[in-house]
């Protein structure tokens, strides 16, 4: 009876180790371990075995029982695991074709330089105010220190749209509004678009600035340093060189040009820097007093300083376009690249 | 203005090199813009000297000269006929290179060996006297190098001069600021006339009729003169700082302007009747030529300078025709004097002549330069002319320029403006060095301008003159000592940025358009006649007549941006755009501007993807994009109505956006006729919308609301309805029943075509019924929806194409 077992021992593994599905495997269980199957009518028979023999025989069938059907458990699963993965192999897809994207759109690279500065400005306590682009000649011109045939003006080639209102040139008259409304302390940069008649490849005759103004008791000219520095080592990099050299506005005494060292040569002079290793970023100087006076401030009382930039000059600088149309032919491969 | 460097060392010792030079300038305000070397255009001619002249044996006109240069002598062929024996003339050795790109060769020139070539003015490009060899004066050394010897090599700064500073639109100007920055002092040239026994008062008179417009004016008399062309050091001068050279008389009074910076003319007192100058307005409608030939009709506001009888110049701006020096003038009245500067410049802009002349009077010159030019010029006169200076001068000055009155300069007002204490002996140095009279009275400086510094009139002023000179780098950085406190935006800039968020996440790209279009915009996109969009701003001076209007909406740029991208192969766009729009106003006052926000979508979405293109714009991608926005600022209460009433629209395919009953704006696919006038080939959809007011009705943040959470039991269903009718309507008649346990209804389906009859549509419609309280059982909802149902079938006709329990 032992050598029986045995056999079946041997016969089942043979089979096992050749199934190749689950169908023949539950055959073999059943073949085996159903309840016709040849290990149960082993077992049944151990009653007509005798007495000494029983218990061994018995470990010895229940062992081999439970070793066929493990093993068989053991062959479902493996099946099973490959069947699965043979599957999966089935899905294999192709990584290298491009994802789907969701295109989102791009802000416009003068928006873009326009919200930094913003909020470099926004950072040292300055609010963002607006102003008419259509503006009267008093606000453009006349109180900012320029009165009609005032040489000055040839600095600002001017659309007219009557002898008294013209397309503002630059976003100082929103300084006089806003003097004009409030009592000092004023702390305001005033973004948006002003407007010369002029058109080449730095020129356009539509254009944007920022113009900012601090107006308060003890403001300095080394106030005014301070903070435009801090402005553009915040925008060009901390470690930026600027040098403030004299110039004129009418509206502004003493006045600053603010040049920041040559961002392309870094310098030692190129063709975009004229040689000169400088690069002028923004106009700058402490409040006129007549200004001042102008819009009933008492210089005596309240010192200040303003400043204006052009976007598309420093957006120009940051990315390196040598065209200033650009900005404004919204090519979808220029648009895109920002 | 172009500055030689050679010419400013007349006034003052540099001991900088120009570049050095200029630097200095630039961080005093001077912007020098250009360092420019010039050189003569010749290389390896010497001073030569003729030992001796000998005839050619074989041509009459040549002759053999035994050259000295330096240690060397040479055997040159010449055929000048001035040629003769002891003079220096350039001479050009073997290998030298004269203009034309010659090369000097030892040649044979007629059987005669030639070894180098004496030279002509002309053939070395520095003069125009082709006659013979150039005679060279007698102090210079044979052998030298000719550019070094007539000092041909300099170097040109171009500096640009800001408005304020007209007392440095002159090499004198500049010497007095070069000698400021490095401390020492410029000289005025020295002036020496020796007058004949004729008093100008004899022959000459003037009279001021508008002492307004002209306050001074001088003259002096040179008489004898012949006139012909400059010596060269003066045609250098002029040619380096960019002026022609015409005769010397005219040349001196360029070059006395350049050198004073006081514009000067010079009439042929033959050509002037009666003797007279007289200075008063052009009569109205008057012509006159001037100089350069062109006839200029005069209007009162142009003040004329005449004699006798006509005018003969236009003051301050171009002589005329037919008083200018001649080849045969003898007798020179010269003019010397200060016009009114806002005179000056509207008459130049009117009759559109910005003279080198016009430039200096129109920025103020200095009122008591006027007769040191006026002698240095006869003296420049009488020297290069031959002829001699007439005793005497007329000085009428009716309106005396004030004198420049005292500024009180307080040292604490320094420290306040500049943030940093200038010490009292620098102030003073500084302010003497730029030749003000410096006091110290009671601890403040009085301190007196010099009448050519017109830009200095207050505190300010002489602050500004301390601060550049002592030099702006030496202020220290420091943050203002204010309050801390966090910026404000204003609304609009804070929503526009939330709204220029959403749609780029959504797609749009933005562009920028200018704000000028062409006036014929309106007609394209057809507005009517009393269309407020026709109000147009209408620029005086525009650049182009396609920018000569202000906007009165965003989509023509829109449409533009669309065709210029067309054009390049670019058909697949999602492009938004935000700015204002001016609506005319009239009677002086400014024009309404009001924010808007547009948008314009065509092609697909998703071009170039193989996952798909996303299919082709339309109207509801447009829509979507509003509804989005809406969404997102929180705004309610918006309705979509068919029919825009845009004539640049489809009438079937536009609508109008009203927010509680306020039309806001628009959107809708372009008009086909539109997309064909502008020749744009593809379906266009656009919108519009007042984003000012959406700003304004936008909410920041909205109450938190609960849901339920009891699961939601939904039904489908299939209503069949003429085509005609707008699905919101149908959705209006279910929700007037206000069924609280209906918590949402979706269109899931929009169908029209086969299996359903024609005209007929078939709008699939998802009911979702919850509770906030319990768990809805079949026959509850059942019984609601089945009603629901009933009720848009009753008053709509509808069939039911299909109905679903979910």
């Amino acid at each position: 009876m032992k050598g029986r077992l045995e056999e079946l021992r041997r016969q089942a593994e043979a089979e096992l180790s050749a199934a190749r599905s689950r169908d023949e495997l539950s055959a073999i269980r059943t073949k085996y371990l159903g309840r016709k199957g040849l290990l149960t009518a082993v077992l049944r028979g151990l009653g007509s075995a005798s007495e000494s023999d029983r218990p061994a025989l018995g470990r010895l069938s229940n062992e081999i029982k439970e070793a066929v059907s493990s093993r068989i458990e053991e062959e479902i699963r493996r099946l099973d695991e490959e069947a699965k993965s043979r599957s999966l192999q089935a899905e294999k897809i192709d990584v290298t074709l491009p994802g789907r994207r969701i295109v989102s759109g791009n802000l416009h690279p003068i928006t873009q330089i326009r919200n930094e500065i913003c909020e470099i400005f926004a950072g040292l306590g300055f609010s963002i105010v607006e102003g008419p682009e259509v503006e009267f000649d008093y606000y453009n011109f006349e109180a900012l220190n320029m009165p009609k045939d005032h040489p000055a003006r040839d600095m600002q080639d001017t659309f007219y749209i009557s002898d008294s209102i013209v397309l503002r040139t630059h976003t100082s008259p929103v300084q006089v509004r806003i003097m004009e409304k409030r009592k000092p302390p004023v702390r305001i940069i005033a973004p948006g678009k002003v407007y010369r008649c002029d058109s080449d490849v730095t020129h356009s005759p539509m254009f944007h600035q920022i113009e900012g103004l601090l107006v308060d008791r003890g403001i300095s000219f080394g106030d005014l340093k301070g903070v435009l520095t801090s402005f553009a080592r915040q925008v060009f990099g901390e470690k930026t060189r600027l040098r403030f050299r004299p110039s004129f506005f009418p509206f502004t005494e003493p006045s600053a040009e603010v040049d920041i060292q040559c961002v392309i040569c870094g310098g030692s002079g190129c063709r975009v820097c004229g040689q000169s290793g400088w690069l002028e970023i923004l106009g700058s100087g402490m409040v006129h007093p007549e200004v001042f006076r102008i819009v009933g401030y008492d210089p005596e009382e309240v010192t200040g300083f303003a400043f204006g930039l052009g976007l598309e000059r420093i957006a120009m600088l940051k990315h390196g376009i040598s065209d200033i149309r650009l900005f404004y032919e919204n090519d979808m491969r220029f648009l895109s690249q920002f | 203005m172009l500055v030689s460097y050679r010419w400013l060392k007349d006034y003052v010792d540099i001991d900088l090199d120009p570049k050095d030079l200029a630097a200095r300038l630039t961080m005093a305000g001077l912007e020098v813009e250009a360092v420019q070397e010039t050189a003569p255009g010749f290389e390896g001619v010497v001073v030569g000297r003729v030992d001796s002249v000998q005839p050619h044996p074989n041509a009459d006109k040549l002759s053999i000269c035994e050259v000295t240069a330096g240690n060397e002598k040479f055997r040159v062929v010449c055929g000048a006929p001035n040629v003769r024996k002891g003079i220096l003339s350039p001479f050009a050795k073997v290998g030298a290179r004269i203009p034309g790109g010659f090369t000097i060769k030892s040649s044979r020139i007629r059987g005669e060996l030639s070894e180098g070539m004496l030279c002509s003015e002309e053939e070395l490009g520095i003069g125009g006297d082709a006659s013979g060899i150039m005679v060279l004066p007698d102090r210079l050394q044979p052998g030298t190098d000719l550019a070094e010897a007539l000092e041909l090599k300099d170097t040109v700064l171009n500096i640009s001069v800001t408005p304020n500073r007209s007392d440095c639109l002159s090499i004198v100007g500049i010497a007095r600021e070069a000698a400021a920055v490095t401390g020492r002092k410029a000289r005025y040239p020295e002036i020496r006339i020796s007058e004949s026994q004729d008093d100008i008062n004899r022959v000459a008179s003037v009279e001021i009729l508008d002492p307004d417009l002209c306050p001074r004016y001088t003259a002096r008399m040179i008489k004898g003169v012949k006139i012909g062309p400059s010596p060269s050091w003066m045609r250098m001068r002029l040619e380096a700082v960019g002026l022609r050279s015409i005769n010397n008389a005219v040349d001196v009074t360029n070059f006395v302007m350049m050198e004073l910076g006081q514009p000067l003319h010079a009439f042929d007192y033959r050509l002037l009747e009666e003797g007279r100058i007289v200075v008063r307005r052009a009569k109205e409608g008057e012509p006159f030529v001037s100089l350069d030939g062109k006839t200029r009709i005069l209007s009162p506001d142009a003040l004329m300078i005449c004699d006798g009888v006509k005018p003969v110049a236009v003051a301050g701006i171009m002589g005329g025709e037919n008083s200018e020096v001649r080849d045969d003038t003898e007798t020179i009245l010269l003019e010397s004097a200060y016009f009114n500067p806002s005179s000056i410049r509207r008459s130049s802009r009117r009759l559109g002549m910005g003279t080198d002349a016009a430039f200096r009077f129109e920025r103020g010159i200095d009122p008591e330069g006027v007769l040191r030019a006026l002698d240095r010029a006869a003296q420049l006169i009488a020297e290069t002319s031959g002829g001699v200076v007439m005793k005497g001068y007329i000085d009428r000055y009716p309106k005396k320029i004030p004198e420049k009155a005292p500024v009180v300069l307080r040292p604490a007002r320094i420290r306040e403006v500049l943030g940093l204490a200038v010490e009292e002996n620098k102030v003073e140095s500084i302010l003497s060095g730029l030749e003000m009279r410096v006091e110290r009275k009671e601890g403040f400086f009085i301190v007196t301008p010099p009448s050519f510094r017109v830009d200095v009139s207050m505190e300010t002023d002489l602050i500004e003159e301390i601060a550049r000179i002592n030099g702006y780098g030496l202020i220290p950085e420091t943050m203002p000592q204010v309050q801390v406190r966090s910026g404000t935006e204003e609304r609009k800039g804070v929503v526009e940025t939330r709204v220029k968020g959403v749609l780029t996440a959504l797609g749009f790209s933005e562009v920028i358009n200018y704000s000028f279009i062409p006036g014929e915009s309106a007609d394209i996109l057809g507005f009517p006649e009393k269309d407020r969009r026709r109000r147009f701003v209408r620029i005086l001076n525009p650049l182009s007549e396609d920018q000569c209007v202000m906007r009165t909406t965003l989509i023509y740029g829109l449409l533009d941006t669309a065709l210029r991208n067309a054009n390049v192969g670019c058909l697949d766009l999602r492009v938004f755009e935000t700015g204002r729009v001016f609506i005319a106003a009239g009677n002086g006052d400014l024009p309404e501007e009001r924010g808007k926000l547009a948008g314009l979508l065509s092609g697909v979405k998703f071009a170039g993807s193989w996952g798909g293109s996303g299919g082709e714009a339309d109207f509801y991608d447009a829509k979507g994009a509003l509804e989005n926005l809406l969404e997102i600022l929180q705004i309610s209460g918006a309705e979509f109505r068919s029919g825009a009433g845009e004539p640049f629209l489809h009438p079937g395919r536009s609508a109008g956006l009203l927010i509680e009953g306020d039309p806001v704006g628009y959107l809708g696919e372009v008009h086909p006729s539109v997309i064909e006038k502008l020749d744009l080939k593809k379906r266009i959809v656009v919108f519009e919308v007042d984003f000012d007011f959406l700003a304004e009705r936008s909410r920041e943040t909205g109450a938190f609301r609960g849901y339920s959470r009891f699961p939601a039991s939904s039904r489908d269903v299939a209503f069949l309805v003429p085509k005609d009718t707008e699905s919101k309507y149908i959705l209006g008649l279910i929700e007037e029943r206000r069924e609280e346990l209906l918590e949402k209804i979706e269109i899931f389906d929009v169908y029209m075509g086969k299996s359903i009859p024609e005209n007929v549509k078939s709008l699939a419609l998802r009911f979702t019924y919850r509770s906030p309280e319990r768990t809805l059982t079949d026959e509850e909802v059942n019984r609601i929806h089945a009603a629901i149902v009933q009720g848009v079938i009753e008053k709509t006709g509808a069939k039911i194409r299909g109905e679903e329990v979910r």
